[in-house]
């Protein structure tokens, strides 16, 4: 890490554990919420929001190395947010426009004023290319008709992205939320955060509301896709680097048999190939933001190696922590489950292990 | 930014320039395997004259030893500059121009550790493949356990006598000299007796004997010391000892830190080696779903390993200290070497089962990867560093 992001990481630690320990989520839980508006603000104050955002529209345009950074530390404590979805990925897709409407959705997203979800998947795997969602031409507008699952952020987002297929190909559009013929069912997932089912029923879109070009979502979408998964996947590095550190944390304070448990061999070894694992995957989350800053058009095989391995990475952390923890770790009562539940959530999010493995697969000629 | 950027692509044509008109086209076969490469010494056979000619252009531009001081033989080039080279030579499949422990490691340390005038008389020789190193370190008693050496240095005024035996000193046969680990002083504790002592191999006393492993070859030796006599200084005073006299642990410490980072290397896919897709589907071979499945997974984690090798030499470089994380390094580095190697026997089949068959030295390499995990340190020594020295688990 740079000096910058160093002082980033710690800056962003110093707000997060007074403002978003992991207790936030639970005490969000138990209230049956999966949000906090307030904490949002307080991030967008600070720049977090307009992270991608250029400084013309009021954002802190501090590039993809940073948001990795954030993300990590966000997913240290498992911090509730739109980040991903407005932040990152709905900010990196209206950048690839440049007319004023999407530099005033720009400025939007910079104040925290207006949060966005990203309608894609329709089945239970991500899987873009297959979208069946329709938006057929009605005169000069298009009617929008499907069903799009897994929207994450959805149920409370002002606006969505949705992907529909179109004449000759796939085209993207920005609609508000709230649009005629659009029902929102969030569902109750295991993380405790936000996702939604969303029904279209002949909603109106016109050509003011397509994201780039009709047929063309692909040159709108693929950035943004990419800067999310490469954001999740930082996320998850944090995630595993919170529960691998409250796991060695336990090691050296619980005592069993009249010992320390960290002074076993059996559980020293496990413990440190978990880190092992752990570095390796910070290499190639780290590796995926420098690659997006600097060579975009060539960062896809650096994003799907990053979400591969931080998906794996976080699977480990998670299973070994429990493990490690024995029966305290199964319990509601203590943290480590809520790590579990969004390592799961987020390795489905935005492509499997399966889905980018076989990506890397074929640029590598596998 | 921009200018840095700029600088390196000049240098990147430069060197590709440089390499497109001196690396023989034999020398682009992409056989870096250490079978295939020049080790220099007094006794080495080339293999070719093309072999001699790339050796001898490379010297004449420090390319052997590229991060090297110019002074001594190298190109002074830095970390990034390394890279380039590196990426150079693995684009055009270019074999590495000479291998060496010397390169490797008594380069490092004398660099580290020399005097300025031992790093006059070792280094440049080094540089030039004129003398062939071997590391006298494990003994029959001290494998994983390597502070335990007990090889006797005794001060005879003049002279050190040293008794004792050495094993798994790779290539000691064919070595010129050996920097080994003695036991200087018995009642010390046992990090704190220990001296790093240069040795010719032609000193009387001094005898090899070569251990067959399962793969048929025997890249390793048995070393025996039978009342060697090794003056202390040359004719121009030079100490045959590096560093400080019993403080021989500090400098084998460095240089273990050293070796693990660069065993680690072997299984990234880095320092121009090709992917495993390659390799493993050159001849048309159809991988069944679930071995192409293992390949992939394969793959994933070599190219993250080469990226934290990577970001470990930046640190390094940077001046943050890499330290135990090497043991991560060697760890990660040989186990997937030998998972590669598994893969490449499972797509071999039944034809990679010959000893000279189709895949020509495939399942010899595929049983020295086993020796990977044991060499510099075993996997379980190296996670024990970890636990202990990076994660502060209770001892």
């Amino acid at each position: 890490m740079t000096e910058e992001e160093t002082m980033l990481a710690d800056s962003a630690r110093g707000f997060l554990d007074e403002n978003a320990p992991v207790k936030q989520l639970r005490d969000l839980r138990d209230a049956g919420k999966t949000f906090d508006k307030a904490l949002w603000q307080e991030m967008a104050k600070m720049g977090w929001a307009g992270i991608l955002v250029p400084e013309d529209q009021g954002g802190s345009d501090m590039g993809h190395a940073a948001v990795g950074i954030l993300a990590r530390e966000m997913g240290k404590t498992l911090v509730a947010s739109p980040f991903l979805s407005s932040a990152v990925i709905a900010a990196t897709a209206l950048r690839q426009v440049s007319d004023s409407r999407a530099q005033q959705a720009l400025s939007a997203i910079a104040s925290g004023e207006v949060t966005y979800a990203l309608a894609v998947d329709e089945g239970p795997k991500f899987s873009p290319e297959k979208t069946e969602m329709s938006a057929t031409r009605d005169g000069n507008s298009f009617r929008l008709n499907g069903e799009k699952t897994f929207v994450v952020d959805g149920a409370l987002a002002d606006r969505l992205l949705v992907l529909a297929r179109t004449d000759a190909g796939l085209t993207l559009f920005d609609l508000p939320a709230d649009r005629d013929g659009v029902t929102r069912d969030q569902k109750g997932m295991i993380d405790s955060r936000d996702a939604a089912k969303i029904t279209f029923d002949n909603v109106e879109a016109t050509g003011e509301d397509v994201l780039g070009n009709v047929d063309h979502a692909m040159k709108v979408l693929q950035p943004a896709l990419e800067a999310g998964q490469a954001a999740l996947a930082a996320e998850m590095s944090g995630v595993a680097a919170g529960a691998f550190g409250m796991t060695v944390g336990y090691l050296k304070e619980r005592k069993q048999f009249g010992v320390l448990i960290g002074q076993f061999q059996a559980l020293q070894h496990r413990a440190a190939d978990l880190w092992c694992h752990t570095e390796v995957t910070a290499s190639a989350v780290a590796h995926a933001g420098r690659m997006l800053d600097e060579d975009p058009e060539n960062a896809s095989l650096a994003v799907s190696l990053a979400k591969a391995r931080a998906t794996d990475t976080a699977k480990r952390a998670v299973i070994e922590g429990v493990q490690m923890h024995g029966g305290i770790g199964m319990t509601d009562d203590f943290d480590m489950g809520f790590y579990m539940k969004r390592a799961r959530v987020a390795a489905e999010w935005l492509g499997d292990y399966g889905y980018h493995a076989e990506k890397i697969a074929k640029i590598r000629g596998l | 930014m921009a200018q840095m950027a700029q600088d390196q692509s000049a240098f990147r044509m430069e060197l590709r320039s440089w390499l497109e008109a001196n690396c023989p086209a034999e020398m682009r076969d992409g056989n870096s395997s250490r079978d295939h490469t020049c080790w220099g010494g007094r006794n080495w056979v080339f293999e070719s004259e093309a072999q001699e000619t790339w050796l001898n252009r490379c010297i004449e531009k420090g390319y052997t030893v590229p991060t090297w001081p110019k002074a001594y033989g190298g190109a002074g080039m830095n970390r990034a500059e390394e890279k380039i080279w590196q990426e150079e030579l693995a684009r055009i499949e270019a074999r590495r121009p000479l291998d060496s422990f010397g390169i490797w490691m008594l380069g490092p340390a004398l660099l580290h550790f020399g005097t300025e005038e031992q790093k006059k008389k070792y280094l440049l020789p080094i540089a030039r493949g004129e003398i062939r190193w071997c590391q006298g370190y494990s003994e029959p008693g001290a494998g994983s356990d390597l502070a335990s050496v007990q090889t006797k240095c005794e001060d005879k005024g003049d002279h050190w006598l040293v008794n004792g035996q050495k094993i798994w000193t790779s290539y000691a046969d064919k070595a010129d000299a050996i920097f080994a680990l003695v036991r200087s002083d018995r009642d010390a504790k046992k990090h704190l007796g220990i001296t790093f002592l240069l040795i010719d191999m032609e000193t009387p006393g001094v005898s090899t004997r070569p251990i067959k492993l399962i793969s048929g070859m025997s890249p390793f030796c048995e070393t025996f010391f039978d009342n060697v006599e090794v003056p202390k200084e040359d004719e121009d005073g030079i100490s045959s000892v590096v560093g400080t006299i019993n403080r021989g642990w500090d400098v084998a410490k460095y240089l273990l830190t050293h070796e693990r980072s660069m065993i680690s290397a072997i299984g990234s896919g880095t320092g121009g080696m090709r992917p495993l897709a390659q390799i493993l589907t050159d001849d048309g071979a159809e991988l069944d779903p679930v071995l192409r499945a293992a390949a992939i997974k394969a793959e994933i984690d070599s190219l993250a390993t080469g990226l934290t090798l990577e970001r470990y030499k930046d640190m390094a470089e940077a001046g943050q200290g890499v330290g135990d994380a090497s043991a991560m390094l060697k760890y990660v580095g040989t186990e997937l070497n030998k998972d590669r190697h598994e893969l490449m026997m499972a797509a071999g089949g039944s034809d990679a089962l010959e000893w000279d068959g189709p895949y020509g030295s495939r399942p010899a390499d595929w049983l020295r990867t086993k020796a990977n995990s044991i060499e510099g340190g075993t996997s379980e020594v190296m996670l024990s560093i970890v636990s202990r020295r990076v994660l502060g688990l209770p001892g």
